[in-house]
C-alpha cells in the first residue's frame, strides 16, 4: 500500500506526461504480481467496492469530527478524500494520541505552559459589560485548552521517545495492496466501516489519501485510463492500442496482461460477446483548415445535440444475444435505456447518437436529460421520453470487425444493417449533399432548408468524415472534423463572483454576471446566469485581480463586484441555447454558458439588455 | 443625533461609558477596525489621522496615514517598502509597552508571525480587546515567540481555519528540501517563499539543519533579508543570483517570490526544481495549481490546532474572526459556547496573493 501511495502521490505533483508515464512503468516494472495489477486496476478505474461507497467514508469523517467542519473543509479541498485524509483525527484512544501525533518539538505557550497555566487558574473575573453581551458565559474555554494540549500537539508527549518513529511503534505493518483490495471484496458490509477506520489509523496522511481514492474509486489524479494502459504498454514495448483493444476481456490483476507484456504469455484474447470499442473522436474545425482541403474528400453528416453511444450486440457461448449500450468513454449503460435493448437483435455495434423523438420529431438536449442519470427507469419515463438511436457508424457486423476499412464501405454496410434491422427506434443519420465548402456554408447556416427539416433545432452543427477513414480510437489528427454552428454571444456585466473548487479554490472564478433592464429604480441590472469556464489562466488571473480589488460587499463565500454604468466588469458570455425559466428572476435560462471574451474595453452601460435575450428566445420558438 | 443621546452626555461621562460594549471600543468600519474611543483604527486599508500596525506585510501596512504607532521593526519595513514618507509622524514602541490613545489604553504582545509582529491589546477599564492581527504559535527562530494575552474578546485572523490545516514540524519539511538537494546535485532549487519572513525563516531553519552552504537569493528580497540580519537574525552566506553562471547554480538553494518561481526568471538555473513554502501546500491541488513540485509546509500563520487553542487559552468569552476561513472558526467557537462573529473586513488576505503584484515590479 506504501508503494502505492507513494506513486499515487508523486503523480499528484508531477506535471508532465512523460514523467508521469515513466514512474508508472517503473511501479509496474518494480511491484510484484497481483500487486501491480490491482494498482492498473485502480488506475484505469476498473475497481468498484459494492459496500465501500463515498457515503460510508463520510459517516466515518462523520462520526469523528464536527458535520459543519467537515462540509467547509470538503467544500475547500473540493476532493473527499484529501479531505478527510487530511481531518483524520491522530489515533483513537489517549494513550495512541501521544503516540501518534506529530509532536511540535518544543511546545510553544499557546500550546504548551500558556494554555496549562491557564486552564489552572480561576476565570478571569469579567466585567460588567462582557457578561451583557455573553449569549452562554464560557466555563468551557480552560477544558477546551487542556483538551487541545492532550490531542498529541504538545504536552504529554515522552520526551524519550522523540528519536523513535512513532508510527512504527507497536502498530502492525501497513497493509498491502492486494490485501486491502482482497479484504474489501470480501469483507460485508457490516464489517466495512471498523476495518477502513483501522487502516486509517494505521497509515499517514499519504496513505490515507491513497487508501481512500482507492476505495471510493475516485482517482482525480490526472492520470487517464489510457495513460495508465500506454504505461503498461511500454514494459512490453507494445502498442497501447493494442491493449485497449483485449481490455473488455480482461480483468484484475492482469496476470495474463504482465505475462504477455513481459515476454513470458500468450497475448489474451477479448472474449465478451458484447465489447465496447474505443470511440473515434473529431477536432474542431477552424476556418483556415478548408484552403487545404478538397469537399471530394469527405461526407458531411449533421452534428446532433444528442448523446454519443455504441450500441454493442453478441451471442454469448450459449448463443443467446447480449446487448449493451456504452457511453463514448466506454462506461455501460444499458441498464439505463431497456426500451432501447429490443432494438438491438442483430450481432453488430453501432456507433451513434442517443436522441428523444416525439412524433418522429428530435426533442432538444434539454428533453434529453430527464431520461440521463437514472438509477430507475420507470415506464411512465420511457413513455413521455421515447428513446431514438440515430446510427451514423457500423464497427462490426456479426463476426466481421470493420473498423478497418475506409469510412464511405462502413457507412454501406451500415446502411444494409439499419435496413435489416428495420426498427422503428434505429435509424440512420442522413447526409448532407454539398459539392463546394460555399454549399455546406449555407447549410450549415439553414439545416432546416438542408435537409434536416423539422429537426434543425436539434442540429448543433456539422460533422465532416474523410471517405478513405478506418475507424480509429482517439482523436486522429485530420480524419473527422466537427464544425459546430455559431454560439449565440452576449456582452454581459459580472456581478458577483465566487471562489471555485479544488484546484481554483484560491481563484474566484465562478461569476453571475446580468444584462440591463428598465425596473423600479430605473436601468438595473438583473443576473441571467453564471460560468465559470472559457476563460485562459491567464484571464482568471485577470478577472480574479479585478474582483479582489473591486469587491464591494462580501456575504459568506460570494464578493459582490463593482457594477455600475461606468465602473464594472464587461464579459463577453457564450451559449449554446435559451429557454424560459420561471426560477431564474430573469425569466430566462441559458445552457451552458462560459466566458469567451473579457471586454476591457466596453463599459458596463453598453452591455447587453434582457430584451435582446428575450428577442434570441422568440428567434428559437418561432423556428 | 438624538435627545436620548444628549440627554446621556449631559448625565456625564461615566454612566454612559460604563455600559459601553466591546463593539463600542472596536467597530469594524469600511477603513478597518476603528477605535472611536481611542481615536485611532487598526491596520487600515484605507489612509486614516491615527494607524496602529500590527505587522508590516502590505495588506496590514500601508502608506498615506497622518500618525502611525507600530514596532521599531514594522516601521523599518513600512520604510522600507514606501520610503521615508510613508507617513505624517511615527512612533515606535517595544513590546510590553503601554501607551494611552484617547480614553483607552493599548499594549502590545509579540504574535510570533514575523519580525516586529505584535497583538494589540486595546483595554478600556476591565474590559480588554486583543486584535492579534496575523500570528502563528510555532517556533520560528527569526522572530520573538507568541504570547498568550488573556482578554474579553480576541480578535483572530483565519487564514487556515479549517481542521485540513494542520502545518506540522516546519523542521521536517526542510529536511525533505535538503534530501531533495541532496538526490539532484545536478539540479537547482528553487524555493518560492514570501519575501517578508518566510524566506528569513526558510534560511534560518536551514541553517539549524546544518546547511552552510551559500543560499541564493532572487534580487526582490536582498533589502528585507539585509534588514533582518541588521536586527540581530544570523542567516550565514547570502549571495545573489544576479549575474551568477548557471552551470554554477547546480546544487544549491534558491530562495524567491513565490510568482517568480514560474515565470522565465527560472530560466537562468540548471533543471530547476520548484519548491514553495507555504501553510497553501498541505492542500495538493493548491500545489498541482501552481506546478510545484516539492510542496514545503511551512506557514507564518497558525494551522487549525493552533487557532483553536490559542482562543481557547486567551480565555476569551467572544470571538471575533477577521480574513480567512471565517465560517468553520466561527462555528467551532458557537459550538462551544464562546460568542462569534465574522467581521466581514475587506482588503486583508493571505500575503502570498499579494505579493503577486509586489513581484511583478520587482527583478525580472
Amino acid at each position: 500500500m506504501n508503494r502505492f501511495a507513494e506513486l499515487l502521490d508523486r503523480l499528484a505533483y508531477e506535471p508532465g506526461r512523460n514523467n508521469k508515464l515513466r514512474l508508472i512503468t517503473a511501479y509496474f516494472r518494480d511491484t510484484p504480481d497481483p500487486d501491480r495489477g490491482y494498482a492498473l486496476a485502480a488506475l484505469t478505474g476498473a475497481l468498484s467496492f459494492k459496500h465501500a461507497k463515498p457515503g460510508l467514508v463520510r459517516d466515518l469523517i462523520m462520526d469523528r469530527t464536527d458535520p459543519v467542519l467537515f462540509g467547509l473543509s470538503y467544500d475547500y479541498v473540493g476532493d473527499l478524500s484529501e479531505t478527510v485524509a487530511l481531518m483524520w483525527p491522530k489515533g483513537g484512544e489517549n494513550y495512541r494520541e501521544s503516540l501518534l501525533g506529530h509532536p511540535t518539538p518544543q511546545p510553544s505557550r499557546a500550546r504548551g505552559e500558556g494554555a496549562q497555566l491557564h486552564a489552572g487558574l480561576p476565570p478571569r473575573t469579567k466585567s460588567r459589560a462582557t457578561i451583557e453581551t455573553l449569549a452562554v458565559p464560557s466555563p468551557l474555554a480552560g477544558a477546551e485548552a487542556s483538551e487541545a494540549r492532550s490531542r498529541g500537539q504538545g504536552e504529554g508527549y515522552p520526551t524519550g521517545g522523540l528519536n523513535v518513529d512513532p508510527r512504527r511503534h507497536n502498530n502492525p505493518p501497513p497493509p498491502t495492496l492486494c490485501e486491502v483490495i482482497t479484504t474489501l471484496r470480501t469483507l460485508g458490509k457490516t464489517e466495512l466501516p471498523s476495518q477502513l477506520a483501522r487502516w486509517l489509523d494505521e497509515l499517514d496522511e499519504t496513505g490515507r489519501w491513497a487508501l481512500l481514492k482507492l476505495v471510493t474509486g475516485a482517482m482525480r489524479i490526472g492520470i487517464s485510463a489510457r495513460l495508465a494502459k500506454t504505461a503498461a504498454a511500454a514494459l512490453g514495448d507494445k502498442d497501447p492500442h493494442e491493449i485497449e483493444l483485449i481490455w473488455p476481456g480482461l480483468a484484475p490483476p492482469y496476470l495474463d496482461l504482465f505475462a504477455w507484456l513481459e515476454g513470458h504469455g500468450e497475448k489474451p484474447v477479448n472474449r465478451d460477446p458484447a465489447p465496447f470499442r474505443p470511440v473515434m473522436l473529431a477536432h474542431a474545425i477552424e476556418d483556415t483548415d478548408f484552403a487545404s482541403l478538397d469537399p471530394a474528400d469527405f461526407i458531411a453528416e449533421w452534428k446532433w445535440d444528442g448523446i454519443r453511444v455504441q450500441a454493442v450486440s453478441g451471442r454469448d457461448e450459449r448463443g443467446h444475444t447480449q446487448a449493451r449500450l456504452y457511453s463514448r468513454t466506454g462506461e455501460d449503460i444499458t441498464n439505463s435505456f431497456p426500451d432501447l435493448l429490443p432494438s438491438l437483435h442483430l450481432p453488430g455495434a453501432i456507433d451513434g447518437e442517443l436522441l428523444v423523438l416525439r412524433d418522429g420529431r428530435v426533442q432538444t438536449f434539454n428533453v434529453l436529460q430527464q431520461r440521463l442519470n437514472r438509477k430507475v427507469v420507470s415506464p411512465r419515463l420511457t413513455k413521455d421520453f421515447p428513446i431514438h438511436l440515430r446510427a451514423y457508424d457500423l464497427l462490426g457486423d456479426d463476426e466481421n470487425d470493420l473498423r478497418e476499412l475506409p469510412f464511405v464501405e462502413r457507412r454501406a454496410h451500415l446502411e444494409a444493417f439499419v435496413r435489416k434491422l428495420n426498427d422503428p427506434r434505429i435509424d440512420l443519420s442522413p447526409t448532407i449533399v454539398f459539392d463546394s465548402w460555399d454549399a455546406l456554408i449555407a447549410a450549415r447556416a439553414d439545416p432546416a432548408s438542408a435537409g434536416a427539416g423539422e429537426d434543425a433545432d436539434a442540429v448543433e452543427g456539422v460533422m465532416l468524415k474523410r471517405r478513405d477513414a478506418p475507424y480509429l480510437p482517439g482523436r486522429p489528427k485530420g480524419q473527422w472534423w466537427k464544425w459546430k454552428r455559431d454560439p449565440h454571444i452576449i456582452d454581459a456585466v459580472l456581478m458577483y463572483a465566487q471562489r471555485g473548487h479544488g484546484k481554483r479554490s484560491s481563484y474566484y472564478s465562478d461569476y453571475t454576471f446580468g444584462v440591463w433592464t428598465s425596473g423600479e429604480d430605473g436601468e438595473q441590472l438583473v443576473p441571467v446566469g453564471k460560468a465559470y469556464f472559457g476563460f485562459t489562466d491567464e484571464e482568471l488571473l485577470q478577472i480574479d485581480r479585478f474582483v479582489r480589488r473591486n469587491t464591494t460587499e462580501k456575504f459568506g463565500p460570494v464578493r459582490h463586484v463593482v457594477h455600475e454604468p461606468d465602473q464594472g466588469l464587461v464579459l463577453e458570455v457564450a451559449f449554446e441555447g435559451l429557454a424560459r425559466s420561471p426560477r431564474h428572476k430573469s425569466g430566462v435560462a441559458m445552457r451552458f454558458p462560459r466566458i469567451s471574451r473579457l471586454r476591457w474595453d466596453k463599459p458596463p452601460r453598453e452591455a447587453d439588455r434582457l430584451e435582446t435575450l428575450e428577442r434570441m428566445l422568440k428567434d428559437v420558438t418561432a423556428n | 443625533m438624538t435627545a436620548k443621546h444628549h440627554t446621556a452626555e449631559h448625565r456625564g461621562e461615566t454612566p454612559y461609558i460604563s455600559r459601553m460594549r466591546p463593539h463600542d471600543i472596536l467597530l469594524p468600519v469600511a477603513a478597518g477596525l476603528c477605535c472611536k474611543p481611542g481615536g485611532f483604527h487598526i491596520d487600515p486599508v484605507r489612509p486614516v489621522e491615527r494607524a496602529v500596525i500590527t505587522h508590516g506585510h502590505s495588506d496590514h501596512a500601508r502608506p498615506g496615514h497622518g500618525a502611525v504607532l507600530a514596532t521599531q521593526e514594522t516601521l523599518d519595513m513600512m520604510r522600507l517598502r514606501y520610503g521615508d514618507n510613508f507617513a505624517g509622524s511615527t512612533q515606535a514602541i517595544r513590546y510590553g509597552e503601554e501607551v494611552s490613545l484617547g480614553n483607552v489604553k493599548i499594549k502590545f504582545h509579540p504574535a510570533g508571525h514575523v519580525l516586529g509582529s505584535a497583538q494589540i491589546a486595546v483595554s478600556y477599564k476591565d474590559l480588554c480587546i486583543v486584535a492579534s492581527g496575523d500570528y502563528k504559535d510555532a517556533i520560528d527562530p527569526t522572530c520573538t515567540p507568541f504570547e498568550v494575552v488573556p482578554c474579553d474578546v480576541f480578535i483572530t485572523e483565519a487564514t487556515f481555519g479549517l481542521p485540513v490545516f494542520r502545518h506540522g514540524d516546519a523542521a521536517d519539511e526542510v529536511k525533505k528540501l535538503l534530501a531533495s538537494v541532496a538526490l539532484f546535485p545536478e539540479r537547482a532549487h528553487l524555493v518560492g517563499a514570501y519575501s517578508l519572513g518566510k524566506a528569513q525563516r526558510v534560511i534560518a531553519l536551514l541553517r539549524k539543519q546544518g546547511y552552510d552552504a551559500p543560499v541564493y537569493l532572487h534580487g526582490a528580497m536582498e533589502g528585507i533579508t539585509r534588514y533582518y540580519e541588521s536586527r540581530g537574525v544570523a542567516l550565514g552566506e547570502l549571495r545573489l543570483v544576479k549575474g551568477m553562471k548557471k552551470a554554477d547554480l547546480a546544487g544549491t538553494i534558491t530562495l524567491a517570490p513565490p510568482t517568480a518561481t514560474s515565470d522565465i526568471w527560472t530560466r537562468r538555473f540548471p533543471d530547476p526544481v520548484t519548491a514553495f513554502a507555504s501553510g497553501w501546500m498541505r492542500v495538493r491541488a493548491r500545489a498541482r495549481q501552481r506546478g510545484v513540485e516539492l510542496p514545503l509546509v511551512i506557514s507564518d500563520h497558525a494551522d487549525w490546532d493552533g487557532l483553536t487553542a490559542t482562543i481557547a487559552a486567551t480565555g476569551a468569552g467572544e470571538v471575533w474572526v477577521t480574513h480567512g476561513q471565517e465560517d468553520a472558526l466561527v462555528h467551532w467557537c458557537r459550538v462551544r459556547g464562546l460568542a462569534a462573529r465574522p467581521l466581514d473586513l475587506v482588503g486583508y488576505g493571505d500575503e502570498e496573493e499579494h505579493e503577486l503584484v509586489a513581484a511583478d515590479e520587482a527583478e525580472t
